[in-house]
């Protein structure tokens, strides 16, 4: 399965170095998620590890040394408003821990988390429970839907812990199956649901308190393929639809890519590297990040911009004329089949000139990849 | 030595200094090992036997017991000065002045009315609402025909008696343990600390409480209901608790990212989704309660554990039989009626319990004041509150008594060879060959000390043996050394036979299917009758005995065990026996070298419940011949001045009960990595 070329939703590249950026200091600008050195450490003495020598070792050594594992190491990102912001990593990177501290479903061992200006990481109980209600929703990877209750009331299930009446809440949660498509189900129980329809509950049940940010844990990693693009496709639907601030956790860098405006690496706790999915594939950070992106259809996630050589004074002004971000994919075509080079153009000013041979490259490079695995 | 360390461990011979003694005593087979012990010590049996054997007459008193029973008058004398004895005793109030005023009301007259003021015919009515409210038609006709069955056999007071002390100890047991439950699956630490104590009251046999909650809370219906209480209670905290425990955590944590409170992640999540589970706790907790009910009539505990213990005192299987019988009405009444329940809750969950809502709401309105009517009529009416006279009762008695003196005439002429046979071969020996119960028992009481803590380690390493020391040291301590190694003897014999009863049935249950399905239901069916009843027929076989004890301890067991052993065979995956198969093993070679070993854990468990079980009848089986520590408990029971005896015997029993606790258990831990078996959840928790 290739991935769907995905249109101007991303931002351009700024420069081929994407390492781990620096975001500004937290509270500062309209971030809708703002995490500033975000450590979880697990184990006895968990408290006692951060800040100290200790901090600095790897996770093997400290494990050996103290018993502690670290699940999240001094994490910072921004996520503004509107983004789909992806995380992943491969198993025990810490993904999940990740996200589950940003409603302290796991209690964070230092950093703070600010949630539409609220800082989570001091909140008191109650008002954990309040933006747990009306904030944020979390979609899991095994559902977690109650057997005993009917989808319908599953759905319901936030708007009845903040204690709306039967009546209205049951109105929502109709309202609600309707969007994702499970209309009729209503009065079925979880477990005579496939699994993907399963997840549209789960995924209902986030939307039905109306939150400005969701959380997604791999949510679509229990379903077999088709179901999953299904989803993915449901996904982006509802994020065009609905606007809503996204944080998704996947180890599945097609979905990644699909879905992310940017994607967060993670390896052993730590950020690798945090860029859009062209940055991330174009500009790999290390071996970790090359070697997860390597398997990528690369001419479906670069754009013109990343193939691109600067113009010469004897270039021919007769090649067709392409804007930076299009898709290498989508410009190949075309670009073959004129005799003359791709003019480059942003903001109606040439800034390069893509040949066949470069098209060639990047889709060429691909096919003896593809081609020499077993 | 690089040569030495290169090899492979175990591989070949190394030099004798090399091997420490304990890799040395490794290399023998444990049962090898065992069976030196054992010849030793029969050839010093031979050379000692009868000397220092401690044997204390019927009647005697050491100073010890004396002492016991001075505790028990000072505690008596203190009850006015004493805050736990009064806190004890006004417990006792609230509960004796509750099952009197629910006597009042359904089982005895209420002066100056010369009958109770709910009559038989307004309690059958209002039981059998109660049935089909809960549980359906079907119920509600079992309840109406058990109830009945009360009337007719002539029994209905003490029926209703022994489901008031059951009621209460339950409602009390509600109340108490789900709120231990729950405290034990949300608090690892809690889960610990109960689990130990509830580990305790498992081991202990029933029979043993009651000596030291009579003392506290006096003889009759509040130490009836007290004793019910404590040993109803673990059932329904453990299950609850692993229930509530057992819940999905993702599920936990999606409703909880939905910024649930503590309170409403329990009454809304937990709760509900451990509801099946708690209810077979509750199951399982009523079953208890009313075998203890009945066991409680050895404190005058009310109800139809009297007259079946009456029967029992002077050997009249007749008189025994009808409330015996009873009594298993009543087990299948209420294990049908809260199965019955649970499944029906379980399926109107399903369904979501809305399309016919309103026409049962009719329904149930329309009987409920049909019960009202008819309790009204008992009220006023004579005949519908006191139950007719029947005959029927009395002449089953005695079909009972002519077909047990029958079996005593004919039978016997078979039964007691087998069991005259079994006695000198297994359990008295001759002169020059030990029986079991000779070697334990006439050895000197050092002999047999030394040869149980020796078997004790090679059985069970380090673990069991400190465990063994300080119960042996215990049982030599309270003086009744010699009637403790008799009631050893008899748990140990008892438990080997149903071992055999257990390896030969669940192996062929789990092998085969149709067997499966034919015996399962016997052996759920044996589990949930209460085990006082077990005496009855076997005593109408055997007569008053040991053996007869023995026998009623195996009946009492082998479901458990057998159970066990079926399920655990059954447990092997099957790839692993198509291996075997593949390779050409014979069907025994199948049994012997793959499924059992692998059921090894189940095994293990099976023996260690079959020796809480065997040793918990055995106590019981004082009253039928048996002697020995259960002797001596009833003893401390009925005379006053034999108090201290009786506890002290009851104390020895709980000793040998942790002794064979923490030896089976050691002996599992100790060859491999526990692997807690699946229990099957009609598994009773511990013996009686
Ligand atoms: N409760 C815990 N106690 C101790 N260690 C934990 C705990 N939860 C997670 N860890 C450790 O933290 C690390 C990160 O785990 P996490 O579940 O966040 O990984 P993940 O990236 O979500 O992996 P996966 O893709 O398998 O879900 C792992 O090494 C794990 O062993
Ligand atoms: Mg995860």
């Amino acid at each position: 399965m290739t991935t769907i070329p995905r249109t101007g939703r991303s931002t351009a590249p700024q420069g081929a170095t994407a390492g781990a950026e620096q975001p500004p200091a937290p509270g500062s600008g309209d971030a809708a998620l703002s995490v500033r050195n975000l450590w979880k450490v697990f184990g006895p003495k968990a408290d006692k590890v951060v800040g100290t020598p200790d901090a600095d070792l790897s996770r093997q050594e400290l494990k050996s040394k103290t018993g502690c594992v670290i699940g999240v190491r001094d994490v910072s990102f921004d996520v503004a408003p509107g983004e789909v912001f992806v995380v992943m990593g491969l198993s025990g990177s810490g993904k999940s821990t990740l996200v589950r501290c940003l409603t302290r479903l796991i209690e964070p061992t230092a950093g703070t988390v600010v949630l539409d200006g609220e800082d989570v990481t001091a909140a008191s109980e109650a008002k954990l429970r309040e933006l747990r209600r009306t904030h944020v929703s979390m979609v899991f990877q095994h559902f977690g839907l109650l057997p005993h209750r009917q989808v319908l009331d599953n759905v319901a299930y936030g708007l009845e812990v903040r204690g709306m009446s039967k009546k209205e809440r049951r109105a929502k949660a109709t309202e609600i199956l309707d969007l994702v498509g499970l209309d009729g189900y209503e009065t079925s129980y979880p477990d005579q649901l496939s699994g993907g329809m399963q997840q549209r509950v789960g995924l209902a049940r986030a939307l039905a308190s109306d939150p400005t940010m969701l959380l997604f844990d791999e949510p679509f990693s229990a379903l077999d393929p088709l179901i999953r693009r299904d989803m993915q496709n449901e996904v982006i639907r509802l994020h065009h639809e609905l606007g809503k601030t996204m944080v998704f956790i996947t180890h599945d860098l097609q979905e990644a890519l699909k879905l992310g405006d940017r994607i967060l690496i993670m390896r052993d706790g730590e950020i690798v590297q945090v860029g859009t999915p062209d940055q991330v594939v174009g500009a790999p950070a290390d071996d970790y990040v090359r070697d997860f992106t390597s398997d990528v259809p690369r001419s479906h996630v670069l754009t013109l911009k990343w193939v691109m050589r600067d113009p010469r004074p004897g270039d021919s002004s007769e090649g067709p004329v392409m804007s930076s971000d299009t898709v290498v994919f989508k410009a190949a075509r075309a670009a073959l089949a004129s005799a003359h080079p791709v003019r480059v153009v942003d903001g109606g000013e040439l800034v390069g000139i893509v040949d066949d041979e470069a098209i060639l490259r990047v889709v060429v490079a691909e096919e003896t990849t593809e081609g020499s695995k077993p | 030595m690089t040569a030495t360390a290169l090899r492979p461990p175990g591989a070949g011979a190394r030099p004798e200094d090399d091997v420490a003694p304990v890799q040395r005593m490794r290399r023998i087979p444990r049962w090898a090992l065992a069976v030196a012990v054992v010849v030793g010590w029969v050839v010093v049996w031979y050379f000692t036997k009868g000397t220092d054997t401690l044997t204390l007459g019927g009647r005697e008193n050491t100073d010890t017991h004396d002492t016991l029973t001075s505790f028990r008058d000072w505690v008596l004398a203190s009850r006015d000065t004493n805050p736990i004895v009064q806190l004890t005793t006004s417990i006792a109030e609230v509960f004796r002045s509750s099952v009197d005023w629910l006597q009042r009301m359904l089982s005895t007259a209420n002066l100056p009315r010369p009958v109770p003021e709910v009559g038989w015919l307004g309690v059958t009515a209002v039981a059998a609402w109660v049935g089909l409210a809960i549980a359906g038609w079907r119920i509600a006709l079992l309840v109406t025909a058990s109830f009945l069955s009360f009337g007719i056999l002539g029994f209905w007071q003490d029926s209703i008696d022994l489901l008031i002390v059951t009621f209460l100890a339950v409602l009390a047991a509600v109340v108490i343990g789900m709120p231990l439950a729950i405290w034990i699956a949300t608090s690892a630490r809690a889960n610990s600390v109960v689990s130990v104590v509830l580990d305790l009251m498992q081991t202990m046999p029933t029979f043993v409480y009651l000596i030291p909650v009579v003392l506290f809370f006096g003889i009759g219906a509040s130490g009836a209901v007290v004793a019910t209480l404590i040993y109803a209670l673990p059932p329904l905290v453990r299950i609850a608790g692993h229930g509530i425990r057992s819940v999905s955590p993702t599920t936990i944590e999606a409703t909880d990212s939905a910024g649930q409170s503590r309170m409403q992640r329990l009454r809304k999540v937990q709760l509900p989704m451990a509801r099946a589970t708690i209810i077979v706790g509750l199951n399982q907790t009523i079953m208890a309660a009313l075998s203890m009910a009945t066991i409680a009539s050895f404190v005058d505990g009310p109800g139809l554990g009297q007259p079946v213990l009456d029967g029992l005192k002077i050997n009249d299987v007749g008189r025994a039989f009808v409330p015996g019988l009873l009594i298993v009405v009543i087990a299948v009444m209420l294990d049908r009626t809260t199965t019955a329940a649970s499944e029906r809750a379980e399926n109107v969950a399903r369904r979501g319990g809305h399309q016919h809502e309103r026409r049962r709401k009719l329904l149930l309105a329309g009987t409920g004041l049909l019960a009202l009517v008819l309790v009204y009529v008992s009220r006023v009416s004579l005949w519908a509150a006191e139950f007719p006279e029947s005959e029927l009762g009395t002449s089953l008695a005695s079909v009972a008594d002519s077909a047990s003196t029958w079996v005593t005439d004919n039978l016997s002429s078979y039964t007691n060879p087998f069991r005259n046979e079994f006695t000198v071969l297994v359990l008295n020996g001759s002169d020059d060959r030990p029986g079991l119960q000779s070697l334990l028992a006439e050895s000197p009481w050092y002999v047999t000390g030394a040869a149980i803590a020796v078997l004790a380690l090679v059985v069970g390493g380090l673990r069991a043996l400190l465990p063994t020391l300080v119960c042996l040291a215990g049982i030599y301590f309270l003086d009744l050394w010699h009637d403790a190694m008799i009631t050893l003897t008899m748990t140990l014999v008892g438990t080997v036979l149903v071992m055999l009863l257990a390896l030969v049935f669940g192996v062929w249950m789990a092998r085969s299917r149709r067997t499966d399905l034919v015996v399962r239901p016997l052996l759920d069916a044996g589990q949930t009758i209460p085990p006082f009843v077990y005496l009855i027929p076997v005593l109408a076989l055997f007569g008053p005995s040991r053996f007869t004890a023995i026998v009623a301890g195996i009946v009492y067991a082998a479901p458990a065990a057998i159970k066990l052993v079926a399920d655990g065979v059954k447990g092997v995956p099957a790839t692993t026996i198509e291996a075997s198969r593949s390779t050409g093993a014979t069907r025994w070679q199948e049994i012997t070298k793959v499924q059992l070993p692998m059921a090894r854990s189940s095994l293990v468990l099976a023996t260690n419940q079959g020796l809480l079980y065997v040793l918990a009848m055995a106590v019981i089986g004082g009253l039928v011949g048996a002697g020995a520590l259960g002797y001596d408990v009833v003893l401390g029971f009925s005379r006053s001045e034999e108090w201290g005896k009786g506890m002290a015997a009851g104390a020895s029993i709980v000793l040998l009960g942790v002794m064979l606790d923490r030896i089976t258990r050691a002996a599992a831990a100790d060859r491999s990595a526990p692997r807690e078996p699946s229990r099957t959840s009609r598994m009773r928790w511990g013996g009686i």
